[in-house]
């Protein structure tokens, strides 16, 4: 036996980053993989180095279109490039497959579900979590309570799959079982990705990633005349918001 | 489960009752005036015969999953050759296992023999005995005990038989053979010759129809449509047997639903891909059903399969696989659209198309993507564009919006009347969203189409 040093400086380097050993101060050491973000400084602050999956993620956004899919546009592609299947659940508006392939999330990855009722949307969510055949669950639940989060969270622990919530900013203060919950909000030119909670000590000051415009925004100068009258359909270079996505 | 007990009559004689009837002391061969005497309660229903020759044709379809060499011996059993069988389904006691837990689970109780002659394991059921003979020279000791009524001769050859002392097929034996086929023709000692295999008993096999359709009248009307899961479970254990048999699977089957007043209620079940699993059909079903609401009291149920598709096995790993066995994908679907209706569950693809709402269509599940190239398009597009309105020549929504690139015209649809002249613009609001905006080139005005989250 060894005696090990009250202070940590003085351990070795190997032994600080082994992943048996976890210190108050840092971030829990996941064992599930996680899924990188495509954000470098969002990755660093996420328990795992990504997206974690066999747990459930809630995403809060104070208001819709605020840019939630482009947060996780680079796992998506990632899990639809790797074959994986995506299943959106009761999402609010229709995903557009030309952006999404755009984005390099494969369409024909994807199911969409609609649902009449929040039970339906519910038990759908779980099927999905339970079939074990999905890289990534999204779903857009009405209103939830805890003891049915809690059976996702139940769910996803057996799926491995990134199961992720979309909720309105107004539930915060609920106490929740996810693992990781999120809360998008703008700042100063970009997104402000406050992490609410995560495993491991909380995160006071959001990160902010930068504002990924689209490209056409960028080359202002190039003007689109689209319609079939005009023949003259410049199109824009395919990769362009994914090779962005992964760029910022 | 029912409170009254049941028999089956053949004009005026019980030929079949239940336990709970049975414990009343009914028997078969009673006269139903003497078993309603006993059991006042008892329910009696008519023999039909074209029913009976329908299950038994049913359970043959069902058996040729443990071999292609069935024969019907009507009307109530069936023969499967399965010497060679034995070792596929693990020896002998676990193929009669098998056999009585599959025609359990279809709802039948059946007496299993298994002798060296078709003819002697015929006759073993015949005189409900179960008895597991392999050597032929047991043949005799095995069906000795058996009554000569198994040799299902007409009455007045039976009361003969009776009269000379010939009451089981071993008195028959010890009879001298020129006799006996002198008083009784050479076609009995025939019969007697087959089933200790010293004659050949040529059999044709059966062969099974090319679709399927099975049914089960209710004991009871059922109102409720949960109820009538338990009822076609023993039907979707027939239809598995019935794919098994051939090495195909479903892609389609519809449960039919016949009520009191004569009409019918189809309801049809949909598959992904192509599958023989009678739990997953169960499971499908139970999703259905739940949705389902009655609108007369049922009398009967039958599931009908037409499209009988090849189904070659699956190769299973060496490993255990992360994303679960192949297949789960489709079951998930399949089990969403049984319970959420096939049109809410689907995927999407992009069309060749310039107007931005007929650029995605809902598609089937992993339609293979077309490699189109649009301009700068959002994840998400409302149902049908919102109006915004201008304030100061500038168009809001939910304050006034910054347009940061456009416009990007759209003039298209001519030919089929829903033709569009919009000028779409990337915009930003107030908040930092960004939004796909549009101005109506004929009458102006600004709509939301689109949010790029």
């Amino acid at each position: 036996m060894i005696g090990i040093a009250s202070h940590a400086s003085s351990l070795p380097a190997e032994l600080l980053s082994h992943p048996a050993l976890w210190r108050g101060s840092e971030l829990a050491c996941a064992t599930a993989p996680s899924l990188p973000t495509g954000f470098p400084g969002l990755d660093a602050e996420l328990p795992g180095g990504g997206w974690p999956t066999g747990k459930l993620t809630e995403i809060l956004s104070a208001h819709e279109g605020i840019g939630e899919l482009r947060l996780l546009g680079f796992a998506l592609a990632g899990l639809s490039a790797a074959g994986k299947r995506l299943a959106w659940i009761a999402p609010l508006h229709r995903p557009y497959a030309p952006a999404l392939a755009a984005a390099g999330i494969d369409p024909a990855q994807m199911i969409i579900v609609r649902t009449k009722s929040e039970r339906e949307t519910l038990w759908a969510v779980e099927q999905a979590l339970a079939s074990r055949a999905c890289g990534a669950v999204l779903a857009w639940p009405a209103a939830i309570k805890y003891a049915e989060l809690r059976r996702l969270q139940l769910a996803s622990e057996t799926s491995r799959a990134l199961a992720v919530l979309f909720r309105p900013q107004k539930t915060a203060g609920e106490s929740s079982p996810a693992a990781l919950r999120i809360a998008l909000g703008t700042a100063a030119g970009g997104l402000a990705v406050h992490i609410l909670k995560r495993r491991g000590a909380p995160l006071d000051r959001p990160v902010v990633l930068p504002a990924v415009l689209p490209a056409t925004v960028t080359a202002t100068t190039r003007i689109h005349n689209h319609a079939v009258d005009f023949p003259a359909p410049a199109g824009t270079p395919a990769r362009s918001t994914a090779a962005r996505l992964v760029a910022a | 489960m029912l409170p009254e007990a049941w028999a089956v009559a053949d004009s005026h004689r019980i030929v079949a009752c239940d336990g709970k009837a049975r414990s009343r002391g009914v028997r078969a061969g009673m006269s139903a005036s003497a078993a309603l005497a006993l059991a006042p309660q008892l329910r009696i229903c008519r023999r039909d015969g074209s029913a009976e020759t329908e299950a038994l044709l049913g359970v043959a379809a069902w058996a040729m999953q443990f071999t292609p060499n069935v024969a019907l011996e009507f009307p109530d059993a069936a023969l499967l050759e399965i010497s060679g069988s034995l070792k596929l389904f693990g020896g002998l006691a676990q193929i009669v296992g098998d056999l009585r837990e599959g025609l359990a689970a279809m709802g039948f109780t059946a007496s299993i023999s298994v002798a060296p002659t078709a003819r002697a394991a015929c006759w073993l059921v015949r005189a409900g005995k179960e008895a597991l003979v392999t050597e032929g020279e047991r043949i005799d000791d095995a069906v000795s005990p058996l009554p000569a009524s198994v040799l299902r001769c007409d009455a007045d050859t039976l009361e003969s038989l009776e009269a000379i002392g010939a009451a089981t097929v071993g008195d028959l034996l010890a009879l001298p053979r020129e006799g006996l086929a002198r008083r009784f023709g050479q076609a009995l000692l025939d019969d007697i010759d087959r089933a200790r295999g010293r004659l050949p008993d040529p059999r044709t096999f059966f062969t099974p129809p090319p679709r399927f359709a099975a049914g089960i009248e209710l004991l009871a009307e059922v109102t409720q449509a949960e109820a009538l899961l338990f009822a076609a479970r023993r039907l979707l254990a027939q239809l598995a047997g019935y794919l098994a048999a051939r090495s195909s699977g479903v892609q389609r089957f519809a449960l039919k639903l016949v009520h009191r007043d004569g009409g019918a209620t189809e309801i049809a079940i949909g598959l992904v891909t192509p599958s023989r699993d009678a739990e997953h059909f169960t499971l499908l079903l139970r999703e259905r059903l739940g949705s389902v609401a009655l609108r007369e009291p049922v009398r009967s149920i039958a599931i009908e399969a037409a499209d009988i598709l090849p189904l070659t096995g699956d190769n299973l790993g060496l490993f255990p696989d992360d994303t679960g066995t192949p297949g789960n994908w489709e079951r998930l679907i399949e089990r969403l659209r049984a319970r959420l209706g096939t049109d809410s569950v689907h995927g999407i693809a992009s069309r060749a198309e310039h107007r931005p709402e007929r650029a995605s269509a809902d598609a089937e599940p992993g339609e293979k993507q077309m490699k189109l190239q649009f301009g700068e398009r959002p994840f998400w597009l409302l149902d049908a564009p919102r109006p915004i309105p201008e304030v100061g020549a500038v168009p809001n929504y939910e304050g006034p919006l910054t347009l940061l690139a456009g416009p990007e015209r759209i003039e298209s649809g001519w030919w089929d009347d829903e033709d569009i002249a919009r000028d779409y613009f990337v915009a930003r609001t107030p908040a930092e969203s960004l939004v796909w905006v549009y101005r109506e080139r004929r009458g102006g005005g600004w709509y939301l189409h689109g949010l790029f989250a």
